[in-house]
């Protein structure tokens, strides 16, 4: 029985990763705009925004943001294909087949959460430009939390995928719904500086919590860990939860 | 004998549109069923819900056994799409791997039935080949290999020829054909090509959500009679009423034709044929197809416009 749930999960997760090693675009794709997006952005406000307690300026402010939009991208990337593979494509063997609907969206998720999680960690190799002090504790923590905001993600957009009957839908949420989400987060400017009826909205945010846990991993080093660390964990987590239990409810509900 | 699959007084509604009404049918085991139907008849409706993508409104499908759950349902069918379902950036070998997978099948004795498969439709040389560089009868082929793996007990097959050209059309028959001898699978297609539903057992026919026929295709074409008179006139109208009066009985119009089915169509001819040389440009005498069958039943042409 163990046996029989895991088999087409692990499957479904290798068929994630196998296409997106044959495909040099995506590789390059998730990866490259954040890029261009963090040095123009970085250098663009370096004079203008001195945030407190960052030695380094903008650049160094905005590159745990940067991060989860390498998650974000390469969520959107890896679901958006769901769209037509559901209806004219690859998906509608995997739904005649006994294949549990809890599995199928594991499969998928985790296979586009190790993607996101992998994108990432290259760009974690820009650190050593950067004036944070790294631990063993901050980076595995940095680790986590990038892996479970992947998946969130991943899941998320799934959510959204699997109800869109059109790309077009799909990019429509993504520019009011996704990238607004990322704008508040706290990756872009911190909710202090913000006015009032924003700094709401972003305390709704749930990604302000990944977010603020992943920047508090960064810097766990010189400030240590700290209660809001844990509540930040504890949301994050949650998120994760919640959108794969969205994900789960969209397959299900689409078979009625 | 039990039937391989019951449908039973089966509706259907997307919104206000009615997709199915009232479908009851049976498919006996071993047997190939075509549901013939031009576009919009319901047949893919009716497809999506045998193979479990769909559950109906109203009415029961039973497939295997009477209390069989969706999963063991799906265990012991096989289906192909309309639409490609492989990764075409996966080889064949790593497609038919991955659909294993999903029936709980690996290793070994997953390789074996591979190989097996892919024996039977003379792929072996192209497993390593990745899809997307595989021509459209190819992939189909891949397509009915990745099917059978599970060695499913009922495949179901929606339009299974459709974009593929006459020779690749012709081989996917002959597969079918070596399927049935080697398995003795029971098969349903459905189909809008006339040619395909003639090689079945038994067929039935979908307009607009109805069943409005079902037997086996000489069956139904007795029923339309020997022959079939078409003739092409300007004056459609004028020319049935003339006729009817001549032969006393209905005759019908379809697409701008007159047509009329008859057991003696040259006895006919010969009694009609003053009135034919002055109004006809042309006349066409031949033996009834399902196409006359479909057109006997609904009084319209077989290509319905989109509606």
């Amino acid at each position: 029985m163990r046996m029989a749930f895991w088999l087409p999960v692990v499957s479904l997760w290798r068929r994630e990763l196998v296409r997106f090693a044959r495909d040099r675009n995506r590789l390059f794709g998730a990866i490259g705009q954040p890029l261009v997006f963090w040095l123009l952005l970085g250098a663009g406000f370096e004079k203008s925004f001195a945030p407190q307690g960052i030695a380094s300026g903008y650049l160094e402010y905005i590159y745990p943001g940067i991060l989860l939009l390498i998650l974000l991208f390469t969520a959107i990337f890896s679901t958006i294909s769901v769209i037509e593979d559901r209806r004219e494509g690859f998906m509608q063997s995997v739904l005649v087949a006994p294949v549990s609907r809890i599995g199928l969206v594991l499969g998928k998720v985790l296979g586009g959460g190790t993607l996101a999680f992998l994108e990432s960690l290259i760009f974690l190799i820009f650190l050593v430009f950067l004036d944070i002090p790294i631990s063993i504790a901050s980076l595995g923590l940095t680790l986590i939390f990038l892996a479970v905001m992947g998946i969130a993600l991943t899941a998320l957009g799934f959510a959204i995928a699997w109800q869109a009957s059109s790309t077009a839908g799909f990019h429509a949420v993504m520019n009011l719904l996704l990238f607004p989400m990322w704008v508040l987060s706290g990756a872009f400017f911190p909710a202090e500086g913000a006015s009032r009826w924003l700094a709401y909205l972003m305390a709704i945010n749930p990604l302000t919590y990944g977010m603020d846990g992943l920047r508090q991993s960064l810097y766990l080093t010189t400030s240590g860990a700290n209660t809001h660390l844990w509540f930040c964990v504890i949301i994050s987590v949650a998120f994760a939860a919640l959108t794969l239990s969205a994900a789960v409810w969209q397959v299900y509900r689409k078979e009625k | 004998m039990q039937a391989a699959i019951y449908v039973e007084n089966v509706s259907h509604k997307f919104g206000e549109r009615i997709a199915l009404d009232s479908i009851t049918l049976q498919v006996m085991p071993g047997e190939m069923y075509g549901l013939l139907g031009p576009n919009g008849s319901g047949k893919t409706t009716l497809f999506r819900m045998l193979c479990t993508m769909l559950p109906p409104d109203h009415g029961r499908i039973r497939l295997i056994d009477k209390n069989a759950s969706a999963s063991a349902v799906r265990a012991n069918i096989g289906v192909v799409f309309q639409h490609p379902s492989l990764d075409a950036r996966l080889t064949v070998l790593e497609n038919l791997r991955h659909q294993g997978h999903l029936y709980g099948l690996k290793g070994r004795p997953l390789s074996q039935r591979i190989e097996e498969v892919l024996d039977m439709m003379t792929l072996t040389d192209r497993a390593k080949d990745r899809v997307e560089v595989l021509s459209g009868g190819l992939q189909r082929r891949v397509e009915l290999c990745k099917s059978l793996l599970h060695h499913p007990e009922v495949l179901i097959f929606d339009e299974p020829c459709t974009g593929l050209d006459p020779g690749a059309r012709r081989r996917f028959w002959d597969d079918l054909d070596i399927l049935r001898r080697t398995y003795g699978t029971t098969l349903v297609l459905t189909t809008h090509f006339i040619e395909e539903a003639e090689r079945c057992d038994r067929i039935g026919i979908l307009d607009r959500g109805r069943l409005i026929a079902e037997g086996s295709p000489e069956e139904l074409k007795r029923t339309v009679g020997r022959e079939v008179i078409t003739l092409e006139t300007r004056d459609p109208k004028g020319l049935q009423l003339q006729i009817e009066k001549i032969v006393r009985r209905d005759i019908q119009i379809i697409d701008g034709q007159v047509r009329i089915a008859c057991d003696e169509g040259q006895q006919l001819l010969a009694q009609l044929y003053p009135l034919l040389q002055e109004k006809v440009q042309a006349m066409t005498l031949s033996v009834p197809t399902l196409e006359d069958v479909f057109v006997q039943r609904t009084g319209h042409g077989f290509q319905v416009e989109d509606l």
